[in-house]
C-alpha cells in the first residue's frame, strides 16, 4: 500500500454498518447487486442486497453466474456493467431550448444520475474500475474545457474498493499494473476474508476514509488477519486469465497498421459495439437533438457512441472508416496506443469486459499477441495511391 | 456572496452552450454553397484566428462543424461560408437575414499565418477548402508589406464552383501576387486552366525554404499538394493542412475527429504535414 494506513477489521454488522454510515452522511450507496442473471451496480441499503454467494464464470463471448459454495460478498470477478454507466451515463442532457420571438433561448442541462442523486458511494468497485475512474479523470475532467456534468458526479463520490478474491477467465489486470488489488485512488479498500469469521480487512485511502473508519468503532486487524488479506491478493494474482504483454506497444501497433492480422479479427468481427459499451475507459460520444413537432422547443442530449458505428466517421459523401477492419484497428489502437498520446496512460485497465461480451469472443490478448509474434511494419512513406484528385469537396 | 468570478464549472458548461447570432446577410456563392453574415444577438463577437471554426447550430435541427471564413480583424461579424451537404448544413445555408442561428466557438488551433511573416506565403485550395483559407489571404493582405510573394492557387470542380469572385480579383491586385485558379472539366467557353491544383504548384514561383504554405481541401489533394511542395523544396514543417473528420463536440471530448493520436478540433484542425505524413497514408485511419 502506497498509503500506509493501519489496518482494521470489520464483521459483518461493521459492513452494515458502513453502509448505514454512509447513506446517513448523504450519499446514495451503490454496490454490486445481482439482477438479470449478472452482477451489475444497483442500490445497496442492506448488506444482503449484495450478491452473497454468487460467482461467475467468464470466458470470450461467455459470462454466467454460478452458486459459490460460501457466503461470499464479494466473489465474483468484475460487474457485468462497469462503474462507467453511473458516473458517465449514457445519456446526458446537455441543454434544452426554446424558440422564442429573439431566437431561441436556452438553458444548461442540470445533470443526471442512473442510480439516483450524487453523491454516490460506490461499494466493491475492482481495482480495475478504479484505474478505469482514474483514466476517466483525464479524460472528462482535467481538460480545457471539461465535462462539468461527469465532474459534478465525480467530485464527492465516496470510493470503497474491495481486492479482486476470483478473478475470471478473462482477467488481465495483473499485466495492465491495476489490480488485483487498488493502490491508491480509493476512500477505503477492504479485502474479504472467509476464516472461521466472516470479516473485511479495511484501510483507509483518504483523510475521509479515515474519519469514516473511526467513527465505525472497528477493532485493529490482528496480524493474521494482514496475512491472509494479503494471500488473497497472491492467490488471484497467480490465477488470472490471461496476460498481455505492453511492451513498446505504441510502436507495435503504430508500425503495423496494414498488419494482415487485422483483415483476420475483421473476418470475425460484428461491428457491433459491445466492447465500447462494457468498456469502462470508452468515452466517445454522439450528441442528439430532439426536437417537439412544431420545432419551438430542442432538447440537446449527449449519448454514448461507438468508434465501430459507420456514422462515427461520417462526413459527407461517405464514412472515413468503411471496412470493420478498419474500425476494429482504430479501436485497439487508440485503447492501447494513440491513448497514450493523448492522456498520458493507457485506455485499457484489463478488466476482460470486452472478450466477456464480444458474441464472437475475440480476444485483445490475443490479438494483440498475433501481431507482436509476427510483425509486419509497414515503411514510413506508404506510397500514396494514384487515384484522381477530386477537387470539389473538402473543407 | 460576490459573484464578479464566474464559477469555473459554470464557466466551462456555458462554454459549451450555442449563443444566438443574428444572420446579417446571406450571399449565394456557388449552386450550393453560401455565406452567412452573423453578429452576435449579446455580448461580443468571436475573436478568432485563421483556420478556426465554430460549431453552428439551426435551432432544433443540430450543429456541425464550420470553418469561420471572416476577418480575423473584424472579430464583431461571423462569417461562415458553408456547403449544403446535409440535413444542417442545408438548414443553415436557407437561413434568412433576421434569422438567428446558434454558435459556440471558437474552436481548434488555426494556420498561425504570421509565422510566415518575412517570407513567401503559398496558399492552395481545392473547392470549399478556399473557406478557411479566405480568413488566412485576409490576414495576409491586411499586412500585405510583412510577406513576401503570395500565392492563392485554387482549384475548383468546374468554373461554376467557384468561391469568392471579388475577393479573388482583389487579392490578384494587391502587389507581388498572384492568384491562379484551375478547375478540374470546363465548357469550351472558359479561358482558363484546366487540371489539377498540383500543376499550379509546379508553376508557381517561390523561395521555398522561406516559404509558408496553407493548404486545405479534399485529404486527397492534399497529399499530392504536399507532396508536390516537398519535392519543391519547401519543408515539411512549413507545410500547413487543414484536416477534416466528424466532429461533435469541438472541445476534445467526443472522441470521433481522432487522426491516430491526434483530435482535430483541439489539436487541429491545422497540422504540419510532417506531423501527419504517416497517418495520411493510410487507409481508412
Amino acid at each position: 500500500m502506497t498509503d500506509v494506513e493501519s489496518a482494521v477489521a470489520l464483521d459483518l454488522a461493521g459492513l452494515q454498518a458502513l453502509v448505514d454510515l454512509l447513506a446517513a452522511e448523504g450519499y446514495t450507496v451503490l454496490g454490486p447487486t445481482v439482477r438479470a442473471g449478472a452482477v451489475v451496480p444497483g442500490r445497496v441499503t442492506t448488506v444482503d442486497d449484495l450478491p452473497r454467494g454468487w460467482g461467475d464464470t467468464q470466458e470470450p463471448g461467455s459470462y454466467r453466474l454460478r452458486r459459490r459454495d460460501d457466503e461470499a460478498l464479494f466473489g465474483y470477478a468484475a460487474d457485468a456493467i462497469s462503474w462507467k454507466s453511473v458516473l458517465f451515463p449514457s445519456r446526458e442532457l446537455m441543454w434544452s431550448g426554446t424558440r422564442t420571438a429573439d431566437g431561441f433561448s436556452i438553458t444548461a442541462g442540470e445533470g443526471s444520475g442512473g442510480l439516483g442523486d450524487p453523491p454516490y458511494a460506490i461499494l466493491g468497485i475492482r481495482a480495475c474500475d478504479l484505474h478505469a475512474v482514474a483514466i476517466h479523470d483525464r479524460v472528462l475532467q482535467e481538460r480545457a474545457l471539461p465535462d462539468v456534468h461527469y465532474a459534478a458526479r465525480r467530485k464527492d463520490a465516496f470510493l470503497v474498493t474491495v481486492s479482486c478474491s476470483d478473478p475470471s477467465g478473462t482477467c488481465f489486470c495483473v499485466s495492465m499494473g491495476t489490480g488485483p488489488r487498488a493502490e491508491s485512488g480509493f476512500d477505503l479498500a477492504l479485502t474479504e476474508l472467509l476464516g472461521d469469521e466472516h470479516t473485511f480487512l479495511a484501510r483507509a485511502g483518504s483523510e475521509r476514509g479515515r474519519t469514516v473508519l473511526d467513527r465505525l468503532g472497528s477493532r485493529p486487524a490482528a496480524d493474521g488477519e494482514v496475512v491472509a488479506a494479503d494471500e488473497v491478493v497472491e492467490r488471484s494474482t497467480r490465477r488470472m486469465g490471461r496476460t498481455m504483454d505492453t511492451t513498446d506497444i505504441r510502436t507495435l501497433l503504430y508500425d503495423n497498421a496494414d498488419h494482415p492480422r487485422w483483415d483476420d479479427v475483421a473476418s470475425r468481427c460484428l461491428s457491433c459495439g459491445n466492447c465500447t459499451m462494457v468498456c469502462p475507459t470508452c468515452f466517445c460520444t454522439s450528441a442528439e437533438d430532439h426536437t417537439s413537432l412544431a420545432g419551438d422547443t430542442a432538447e440537446h442530449w449527449r449519448v454514448w457512441d461507438s468508434c465501430f458505428t459507420s456514422d462515427f466517421s461520417y462526413l459527407h459523401g461517405g464514412s472515413v472508416r468503411s471496412s470493420t477492419k478498419s474500425r476494429y484497428r482504430q479501436w485497439m489502437t487508440h485503447k492501447l496506443a494513440s491513448w497514450i498520446d493523448q492522456f498520458g496512460t493507457s485506455g485499457c485497465v484489463g478488466c476482460g469486459r470486452c472478450l466477456t461480451w464480444c458474441p464472437v469472443g475475440i480476444d485483445i490478448t490475443e490479438e494483440v499477441a498475433a501481431i507482436r509474434a509476427d510483425p509486419r511494419p509497414t515503411a514510413e512513406q506508404t506510397p500514396i495511391e494514384q487515384t484522381p484528385i477530386e477537387q470539389g469537396g473538402g473543407g | 456572496m460576490p459573484v464578479d468570478v464566474a464559477d469555473p464549472a459554470t464557466a466551462a458548461a456555458d462554454a459549451l452552450l450555442p449563443r444566438p447570432f443574428r444572420v446579417v446577410a446571406n450571399r449565394r456563392e456557388t449552386s450550393d454553397t453560401v455565406t452567412l453574415e452573423l453578429e452576435p444577438l449579446d455580448g461580443d463577437g468571436l475573436a478568432f484566428a485563421a483556420g478556426q471554426f465554430t460549431m453552428l447550430q439551426a435551432f432544433g435541427v443540430g450543429e456541425v462543424p464550420i470553418s469561420i471564413s471572416g476577418d480575423p480583424a473584424r472579430p464583431g461579424l461571423l462569417v461562415h461560408t458553408i456547403r449544403d451537404v446535409g440535413g444542417v448544413t442545408r438548414a443553415l445555408c436557407a437561413a434568412e437575414v433576421g434569422d438567428v442561428l446558434g454558435a459556440r466557438g471558437p474552436y481548434g488551433r488555426g494556420w498561425g499565418v504570421s509565422d510566415a511573416r518575412g517570407g513567401d506565403v503559398v496558399v492552395v485550395a481545392g473547392g470549399i477548402g478556399l473557406a478557411p483559407l479566405r480568413a488566412a489571404v485576409l490576414e495576409v493582405v491586411r499586412a500585405r508589406s510583412g510577406f513576401g510573394r503570395v500565392h492563392v492557387l485554387y482549384g475548383a470542380r468546374t468554373e461554376d464552383d467557384l468561391l469568392f469572385g471579388d475577393d479573388l480579383e482583389e487579392w490578384a491586385a494587391e502587389p507581388d501576387t498572384e492568384v491562379a485558379v484551375i478547375v478540374d472539366r470546363a465548357a469550351t467557353s472558359w479561358p482558363g486552366r484546366v487540371g489539377l491544383v498540383t500543376e499550379l504548384v509546379r508553376a508557381a514561383a517561390f523561395d521555398a525554404p522561406r516559404t509558408l504554405a496553407l493548404v486545405c481541401g479534399p485529404e486527397v489533394m492534399m497529399r499530392f499538394v504536399g507532396a508536390e511542395l516537398t519535392a519543391r523544396g519547401v519543408p515539411a514543417s512549413q507545410v500547413r493542412l487543414s484536416l477534416e473528420r466528424n466532429m461533435r463536440c469541438g472541445v476534445g471530448l467526443c472522441g470521433h475527429c481522432q487522426l491516430r493520436e491526434y483530435l482535430l478540433c483541439v489539436d487541429g484542425p491545422v497540422l504540419s504535414l510532417d506531423a501527419v505524413r504517416p497517418q495520411l497514408g493510410i487507409r481508412e485511419l
